[in-house]
Protein backbone atom coordinates (compact mmCIF):
# COMPACT_ATOMS: atom_id res chain seq x y z
CA UNK A 1 0.00 0.00 0.00
CA UNK A 2 1.01 3.52 -0.80
CA UNK A 3 1.94 5.55 1.79
CA UNK A 4 1.09 8.92 0.23
CA UNK A 5 -2.58 9.13 0.34
CA UNK A 6 -5.03 10.30 -1.49
CA UNK A 7 -7.68 12.69 -0.29
CA UNK A 8 -11.20 13.05 -0.58
CA UNK A 9 -12.30 16.03 -2.39
CA UNK A 10 -15.96 16.28 -3.08
CA UNK A 11 -17.76 18.76 -5.59
CA UNK A 12 -20.83 19.05 -3.24
CA UNK A 13 -20.19 19.38 0.66
CA UNK A 14 -22.91 19.61 3.20
CA UNK A 15 -21.75 21.72 6.26
CA UNK A 16 -23.85 20.51 9.32
CA UNK A 17 -25.92 23.47 10.40
CA UNK A 18 -25.35 25.43 7.35
CA UNK A 19 -24.80 25.73 3.52
CA UNK A 20 -24.18 23.43 0.76
CA UNK A 21 -20.80 24.04 -0.82
CA UNK A 22 -20.35 24.37 -4.59
CA UNK A 23 -17.21 23.75 -6.31
CA UNK A 24 -16.69 23.81 -9.52
CA UNK A 25 -19.37 26.54 -12.30
CA UNK A 26 -22.75 25.79 -12.18
CA UNK A 27 -26.30 27.62 -12.86
CA UNK A 28 -28.87 26.69 -10.41
CA UNK A 29 -32.52 27.54 -11.09
CA UNK A 30 -34.03 28.75 -7.46
CA UNK A 31 -37.92 27.81 -6.45
CA UNK A 32 -39.13 30.52 -8.66
CA UNK A 33 -37.68 29.45 -11.77
CA UNK A 34 -35.11 32.25 -12.09
CA UNK A 35 -31.59 31.08 -13.17
CA UNK A 36 -28.57 32.14 -11.17
CA UNK A 37 -24.89 31.46 -12.08
CA UNK A 38 -22.15 30.82 -9.86
CA UNK A 39 -19.34 33.13 -10.01
CA UNK A 40 -16.66 31.77 -7.87
CA UNK A 41 -14.63 28.43 -7.73
CA UNK A 42 -16.36 27.80 -4.37
CA UNK A 43 -19.80 28.72 -3.36
CA UNK A 44 -22.12 28.58 -0.68
CA UNK A 45 -25.72 27.46 -1.59
CA UNK A 46 -28.34 28.75 0.99
CA UNK A 47 -30.35 25.58 2.87
CA UNK A 48 -31.64 27.13 5.61
CA UNK A 49 -34.11 28.96 3.50
CA UNK A 50 -33.36 32.33 5.44
CA UNK A 51 -30.80 34.03 3.49
CA UNK A 52 -31.33 37.55 2.32
CA UNK A 53 -29.24 36.52 -0.51
CA UNK A 54 -30.75 33.80 -1.93
CA UNK A 55 -30.00 31.43 -3.68
CA UNK A 56 -26.56 32.26 -1.70
CA UNK A 57 -25.71 31.69 1.83
CA UNK A 58 -24.93 34.91 3.68
CA UNK A 59 -24.74 33.59 7.13
CA UNK A 60 -28.08 34.10 8.36
CA UNK A 61 -28.36 30.04 9.45
CA UNK A 62 -26.26 30.89 11.81
CA UNK A 63 -28.49 33.53 14.03
CA UNK A 64 -31.42 30.41 13.70
CA UNK A 65 -32.64 28.56 16.63
CA UNK A 66 -30.88 24.71 15.91
CA UNK A 67 -33.99 23.03 15.32
CA UNK A 68 -34.08 25.41 12.40
CA UNK A 69 -31.00 24.88 11.30
CA UNK A 70 -30.27 22.74 8.16
CA UNK A 71 -28.68 19.16 9.57
CA UNK B 1 5.05 54.87 0.84
CA UNK B 2 7.12 56.68 2.76
CA UNK B 3 8.02 55.57 6.62
CA UNK B 4 5.53 56.84 9.16
CA UNK B 5 5.95 59.49 11.59
CA UNK B 6 7.93 58.35 14.87
CA UNK B 7 5.76 58.10 18.04
CA UNK B 8 8.68 58.42 20.39
CA UNK B 9 12.18 57.67 20.74
CA UNK B 10 12.35 53.65 19.92
CA UNK B 11 10.91 54.64 16.59
CA UNK B 12 12.63 58.33 16.09
CA UNK B 13 15.85 55.92 16.35
CA UNK B 14 14.83 52.96 14.07
CA UNK B 15 13.19 54.58 11.79
CA UNK B 16 16.96 56.88 10.99
CA UNK B 17 18.83 53.57 10.79
CA UNK B 18 16.53 52.36 7.90
CA UNK B 19 16.84 55.86 6.24
CA UNK B 20 20.87 55.18 6.79
CA UNK B 21 20.88 51.83 5.01
CA UNK B 22 23.32 50.77 3.20
CA UNK B 23 25.91 53.61 3.42
CA UNK B 24 25.93 53.70 7.11
CA UNK B 25 25.92 50.58 9.91
CA UNK B 26 23.13 50.62 11.32
CA UNK B 27 23.29 51.80 15.31
CA UNK B 28 24.26 48.65 17.43
CA UNK B 29 21.60 50.01 20.30
CA UNK B 30 18.08 51.61 20.08
CA UNK B 31 16.77 52.85 22.94
CA UNK B 32 13.66 51.80 24.33
CA UNK B 33 10.06 52.60 23.38
CA UNK B 34 8.39 55.14 25.51
CA UNK B 35 5.05 53.95 25.14
CA UNK B 36 2.98 50.86 23.61
CA UNK B 37 2.63 53.04 20.16
CA UNK B 38 6.51 53.45 19.84
CA UNK B 39 6.66 50.06 19.79
CA UNK B 40 3.79 49.66 17.97
CA UNK B 41 4.72 51.95 15.04
CA UNK B 42 8.39 50.77 15.18
CA UNK B 43 7.30 46.74 14.40
CA UNK B 44 4.64 47.81 11.90
CA UNK B 45 7.50 49.38 9.94
CA UNK B 46 9.88 46.77 10.54
CA UNK B 47 7.23 44.01 9.45
CA UNK B 48 6.81 46.25 6.40
CA UNK B 49 9.86 45.60 5.13
CA UNK B 50 8.74 42.36 4.40
CA UNK B 51 5.47 43.42 2.56
CA UNK B 52 6.44 46.19 0.34
CA UNK B 53 8.61 48.21 2.09
CA UNK B 54 9.11 52.06 2.03
CA UNK B 55 10.33 54.77 -0.83
CA UNK B 56 13.03 56.14 1.34
CA UNK B 57 14.46 52.99 3.05
CA UNK B 58 16.58 50.69 1.19
CA UNK B 59 15.57 47.31 -0.03
CA UNK B 60 18.47 45.52 2.55
CA UNK B 61 17.13 46.69 5.05
CA UNK B 62 15.05 43.99 5.53
CA UNK B 63 17.64 41.41 6.64
CA UNK B 64 19.59 43.55 8.55
CA UNK B 65 20.78 41.78 11.43
CA UNK B 66 20.83 44.66 14.42
CA UNK B 67 16.95 45.85 12.55
CA UNK B 68 15.90 42.00 13.13
CA UNK B 69 16.98 42.19 16.38
CA UNK B 70 14.58 44.84 17.67
CA UNK B 71 12.10 43.32 15.58
CA UNK B 72 12.46 39.99 17.61
CA UNK B 73 12.22 42.05 20.55
CA UNK B 74 9.33 43.55 20.20
CA UNK B 75 7.37 40.25 18.54
CA UNK B 76 8.78 38.35 22.16
CA UNK B 77 6.85 41.16 24.16
CA UNK B 78 3.98 41.43 21.76
CA UNK B 79 3.37 37.59 21.79
CA UNK B 80 3.68 37.53 25.57
CA UNK B 81 1.14 39.83 25.76
CA UNK B 82 -1.57 38.61 23.77
CA UNK B 83 -0.87 34.82 25.20
CA UNK B 84 -1.38 36.31 28.53
CA UNK B 85 -4.85 37.76 27.70
CA UNK B 86 -5.29 34.42 25.91
CA UNK B 87 -4.32 32.59 29.06
CA UNK B 88 -6.47 34.84 31.09
CA UNK B 89 -9.96 34.06 28.62
CA UNK B 90 -9.22 30.18 27.77
CA UNK B 91 -10.35 28.39 30.99
CA UNK B 92 -14.15 29.00 30.29
CA UNK B 93 -14.51 27.30 27.19
CA UNK B 94 -15.23 23.08 26.34
CA UNK B 95 -14.58 21.02 23.32
CA UNK B 96 -16.16 18.28 22.15
CA UNK B 97 -15.39 16.02 19.33
CA UNK B 98 -16.17 17.48 16.74
CA UNK B 99 -13.78 20.24 15.64
CA UNK B 100 -15.37 22.17 13.49
CA UNK B 101 -18.39 22.52 15.38
CA UNK B 102 -16.12 23.56 18.33
CA UNK B 103 -14.59 25.93 16.92
CA UNK B 104 -17.23 27.73 15.38
CA UNK B 105 -19.30 27.37 18.70
CA UNK B 106 -16.22 29.20 20.23
CA UNK B 107 -16.25 31.99 17.91
CA UNK B 108 -19.85 32.35 18.39
CA UNK B 109 -19.49 32.59 22.12
CA UNK B 110 -16.95 35.45 22.45
CA UNK B 111 -19.29 38.22 23.10
CA UNK B 112 -17.49 41.38 21.37
CA UNK B 113 -18.66 45.21 20.60
CA UNK B 114 -19.60 45.65 16.84
CA UNK B 115 -18.97 48.28 14.92
CA UNK B 116 -20.99 47.28 11.79
CA UNK B 117 -24.40 46.73 13.95
CA UNK B 118 -23.67 50.26 14.90
CA UNK B 119 -22.92 51.40 11.09
CA UNK B 120 -25.38 49.92 10.57
CA UNK B 121 -28.03 52.16 12.39
CA UNK B 122 -26.65 54.75 14.13
CA UNK B 123 -23.02 56.03 12.72
CA UNK B 124 -23.37 59.23 10.55
CA UNK B 125 -20.96 59.93 7.83
CA UNK B 126 -17.59 61.03 9.45
CA UNK B 127 -17.60 58.30 11.70
CA UNK B 128 -18.05 55.59 9.11
CA UNK B 129 -14.98 57.64 7.17
CA UNK B 130 -12.82 57.27 10.41
CA UNK B 131 -13.71 53.71 10.54
CA UNK B 132 -12.84 53.58 6.69
CA UNK B 133 -9.59 55.21 7.30
CA UNK B 134 -8.63 52.88 10.61
CA UNK B 135 -9.35 49.68 8.28
CA UNK B 136 -7.72 50.49 4.99
CA UNK B 137 -4.26 49.60 7.02
CA UNK B 138 -5.60 46.44 6.48
CA UNK B 139 -7.38 45.58 3.66
CA UNK B 140 -5.19 47.29 1.42
CA UNK B 141 -3.00 44.19 1.96
CA UNK B 142 -6.17 41.69 2.58
CA UNK B 143 -4.78 38.14 3.10
CA UNK B 144 -1.13 38.96 2.35
CA UNK B 145 -0.46 37.74 5.90
CA UNK B 146 -2.03 34.78 5.48
CA UNK B 147 -0.30 34.27 2.41
CA UNK B 148 3.29 33.31 4.00
CA UNK B 149 1.29 30.39 5.88
CA UNK B 150 1.00 27.98 2.89
CA UNK B 151 4.24 26.41 2.32
CA UNK B 152 4.08 25.39 5.83
CA UNK B 153 0.91 23.62 5.91
CA UNK B 154 0.44 19.74 5.06
CA UNK B 155 -1.46 19.14 1.91
CA UNK B 156 -4.74 18.78 2.17
CA UNK B 157 -4.84 22.61 4.67
CA UNK B 158 -2.47 24.06 2.30
CA UNK B 159 -5.32 23.13 -0.85
CA UNK B 160 -7.67 24.71 1.28
CA UNK B 161 -6.36 27.24 2.32
CA UNK B 162 -5.45 28.36 -1.86
CA UNK B 163 -8.71 27.52 -2.33
CA UNK B 164 -9.64 31.14 -0.28
CA UNK B 165 -6.99 32.79 -0.73
CA UNK B 166 -7.60 32.03 -4.82
CA UNK B 167 -11.45 33.86 -4.06
CA UNK B 168 -9.25 36.62 -1.94
CA UNK B 169 -6.98 37.22 -4.82
CA UNK B 170 -9.75 37.68 -7.19
CA UNK B 171 -9.57 34.53 -8.98
CA UNK B 172 -6.76 36.00 -11.21
CA UNK B 173 -8.37 38.84 -12.03
CA UNK B 174 -6.73 41.97 -10.62
CA UNK B 175 -9.85 44.07 -10.52
CA UNK B 176 -11.60 41.14 -8.05
CA UNK B 177 -8.49 41.78 -6.04
CA UNK B 178 -10.31 42.15 -2.30
CA UNK B 179 -7.50 44.58 -1.88
CA UNK B 180 -8.23 46.12 -4.94
CA UNK B 181 -12.42 46.38 -4.73
CA UNK B 182 -11.43 48.38 -1.28
CA UNK B 183 -9.00 50.78 -2.82
CA UNK B 184 -11.42 51.12 -5.28
CA UNK B 185 -14.21 52.01 -2.30
CA UNK B 186 -11.86 54.53 -0.79
CA UNK B 187 -11.42 56.46 -3.51
CA UNK B 188 -15.12 56.35 -4.40
CA UNK B 189 -15.97 57.54 -0.90
CA UNK B 190 -13.65 60.18 -1.34
CA UNK B 191 -10.36 58.83 0.78
CA UNK B 192 -7.02 57.77 0.23
CA UNK B 193 -6.51 54.80 -1.52
CA UNK B 194 -2.67 54.39 -1.67
CA UNK B 195 -1.42 52.24 0.58
CA UNK B 196 -0.67 52.79 3.54
CA UNK B 197 -2.05 56.51 3.44
CA UNK B 198 -3.60 56.63 6.67
CA UNK B 199 -1.03 55.12 9.01
CA UNK B 200 0.19 58.06 10.94
CA UNK B 201 -3.71 58.39 12.01
CA UNK B 202 -4.51 55.09 12.76
CA UNK B 203 -4.78 54.46 16.89
CA UNK B 204 -2.40 51.67 18.73
CA UNK B 205 -5.32 49.15 18.60
CA UNK B 206 -5.22 48.80 14.54
CA UNK B 207 -1.10 48.45 14.72
CA UNK B 208 -1.88 45.52 17.47
CA UNK B 209 -4.53 43.76 15.05
CA UNK B 210 -1.95 44.19 11.89
CA UNK B 211 0.93 43.24 14.30
CA UNK B 212 -0.65 40.46 15.41
CA UNK B 213 -1.46 39.47 11.82
CA UNK B 214 2.13 39.63 10.80
CA UNK B 215 3.47 37.91 13.66
CA UNK B 216 1.49 35.22 12.96
CA UNK B 217 1.94 34.93 9.28
CA UNK B 218 5.90 35.39 9.73
CA UNK B 219 6.57 32.66 12.48
CA UNK B 220 6.13 28.89 11.07
CA UNK B 221 5.95 27.88 14.75
CA UNK B 222 2.99 30.08 14.96
CA UNK B 223 0.97 28.29 12.03
CA UNK B 224 -1.96 27.02 13.89
CA UNK B 225 -2.62 30.76 15.45
CA UNK B 226 -2.31 32.16 12.09
CA UNK B 227 -5.29 30.25 10.66
CA UNK B 228 -7.00 30.18 13.91
CA UNK B 229 -6.74 33.84 13.42
CA UNK B 230 -8.29 33.32 9.80
CA UNK B 231 -11.09 31.05 10.79
CA UNK B 232 -12.68 33.76 13.39
CA UNK B 233 -11.72 36.47 10.90
CA UNK B 234 -13.40 34.60 8.14
CA UNK B 235 -16.36 33.21 10.33
CA UNK B 236 -17.13 36.88 11.77
CA UNK B 237 -17.37 38.48 8.47
CA UNK B 238 -20.65 37.76 6.51
CA UNK B 239 -23.14 39.13 8.90
CA UNK B 240 -21.22 42.05 9.56
CA UNK B 241 -20.16 43.13 6.32
CA UNK B 242 -24.18 43.14 5.70
CA UNK B 243 -24.34 45.22 8.44
CA UNK B 244 -21.65 48.01 6.94
CA UNK B 245 -23.22 47.32 3.67
CA UNK B 246 -26.57 48.18 5.12
CA UNK B 247 -25.06 51.69 6.87
CA UNK B 248 -23.48 52.89 3.81
CA UNK B 249 -26.64 52.39 1.87
CA UNK B 250 -28.41 54.32 4.41
CA UNK B 251 -25.85 56.96 4.41
CA UNK B 252 -26.19 56.93 0.75
CA UNK B 253 -22.54 56.67 0.18
CA UNK B 254 -20.39 55.17 -2.41
CA UNK B 255 -22.07 52.32 -3.63
CA UNK B 256 -19.15 51.06 -4.77
CA UNK B 257 -17.50 50.51 -1.04
CA UNK B 258 -21.04 49.03 -0.14
CA UNK B 259 -20.13 46.40 -3.03
CA UNK B 260 -16.74 45.52 -1.29
CA UNK B 261 -18.92 44.51 1.51
CA UNK B 262 -21.62 42.99 -0.37
CA UNK B 263 -18.81 40.74 -2.12
CA UNK B 264 -17.72 39.49 1.50
CA UNK B 265 -21.32 38.54 2.53
CA UNK B 266 -21.12 36.15 0.03
CA UNK B 267 -17.45 35.37 -0.41
CA UNK B 268 -17.37 34.93 3.79
CA UNK B 269 -20.22 32.88 4.13
CA UNK B 270 -17.83 30.38 1.83
CA UNK B 271 -14.29 31.37 3.67
CA UNK B 272 -15.35 30.84 6.92
CA UNK B 273 -16.84 27.06 6.10
CA UNK B 274 -13.45 26.18 4.13
CA UNK B 275 -11.06 28.08 6.90
CA UNK B 276 -13.02 26.77 9.57
CA UNK B 277 -13.92 22.47 8.44
CA UNK B 278 -11.15 22.47 6.03
CA UNK B 279 -8.16 24.71 6.75
CA UNK B 280 -7.54 24.46 10.21
CA UNK B 281 -9.60 20.95 10.66
CA UNK B 282 -6.71 19.51 8.02
CA UNK B 283 -4.12 21.32 9.59
CA UNK B 284 -4.92 19.76 13.01
CA UNK B 285 -5.89 16.52 11.93
CA UNK B 286 -2.61 16.07 10.94
CA UNK B 287 -0.63 18.30 13.41
CA UNK B 288 -3.22 18.22 16.79
CA UNK B 289 -0.20 19.87 18.40
CA UNK B 290 -0.87 23.21 17.42
CA UNK B 291 -4.79 23.17 17.89
CA UNK B 292 -4.54 24.81 21.18
CA UNK B 293 -2.77 27.54 19.13
CA UNK B 294 -5.66 27.46 16.79
CA UNK B 295 -7.99 28.66 19.28
CA UNK B 296 -5.39 31.41 20.80
CA UNK B 297 -4.93 32.92 17.06
CA UNK B 298 -8.78 32.74 16.85
CA UNK B 299 -9.38 34.78 20.50
CA UNK B 300 -6.41 36.94 19.69
CA UNK B 301 -9.03 38.55 16.40
CA UNK B 302 -11.88 38.56 18.12
CA UNK B 303 -9.83 39.95 21.51
CA UNK B 304 -8.25 42.53 19.26
CA UNK B 305 -11.42 43.71 17.31
CA UNK B 306 -13.51 43.96 20.74
CA UNK B 307 -10.99 46.69 21.92
CA UNK B 308 -11.37 48.00 18.71
CA UNK B 309 -15.19 48.74 18.48
CA UNK B 310 -14.70 49.61 22.44
CA UNK B 311 -12.02 52.47 21.94
CA UNK B 312 -14.13 53.78 18.92
CA UNK B 313 -17.50 53.41 20.27
CA UNK B 314 -16.29 55.16 23.14
CA UNK B 315 -14.88 57.68 20.94
CA UNK B 316 -17.97 58.35 19.62
CA UNK B 317 -19.83 58.64 22.70
CA UNK B 318 -22.01 55.34 22.31
CA UNK B 319 -23.36 53.97 25.29
CA UNK B 320 -22.73 50.52 26.26
S1 LIG C 1 -27.53 28.28 4.99
FE1 LIG C 1 -26.43 30.08 5.37
S2 LIG C 1 -27.97 31.58 5.24
FE2 LIG C 1 -29.09 29.76 4.83
FE1 LIG D 1 -11.67 39.35 1.50
FE1 LIG E 1 -12.65 36.12 3.16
Amino acid sequence: MSDVPTYEHPDVVLCPGGPMLLRGKHVIEDSSGELHETTRRVTALCRCDKSARKPWCDGTHKLLPEKLAPS
Amino acid sequence: MMLPKPRGPLSAAVFESMRVIPAEPVARAHPGADGPEDAAVTLWALYELAYRGFDDVDETAEWDPELLAVRRGLEVELEGRLRSRWDAYRSDHERNDDFGEDLFAFVAAHDGRSLARFVQTEADEQQVLDLLRLRSVYHLKESDPTAWVVPRLPTASKAALMELQYDEYGSGDPNRVHSHLFARGLEAIGLRAEYGAYLDDVPLEILEQNNAMSLMGLHRRLRGAALGHLAAFEATSSLPSRQLSQGLQRLGMAPEMSAYYDEHVEADAVHEQLAVRAICGELVAVEPEVTDDVYFGAFTCLDLEDRLARLLLERWQVAS
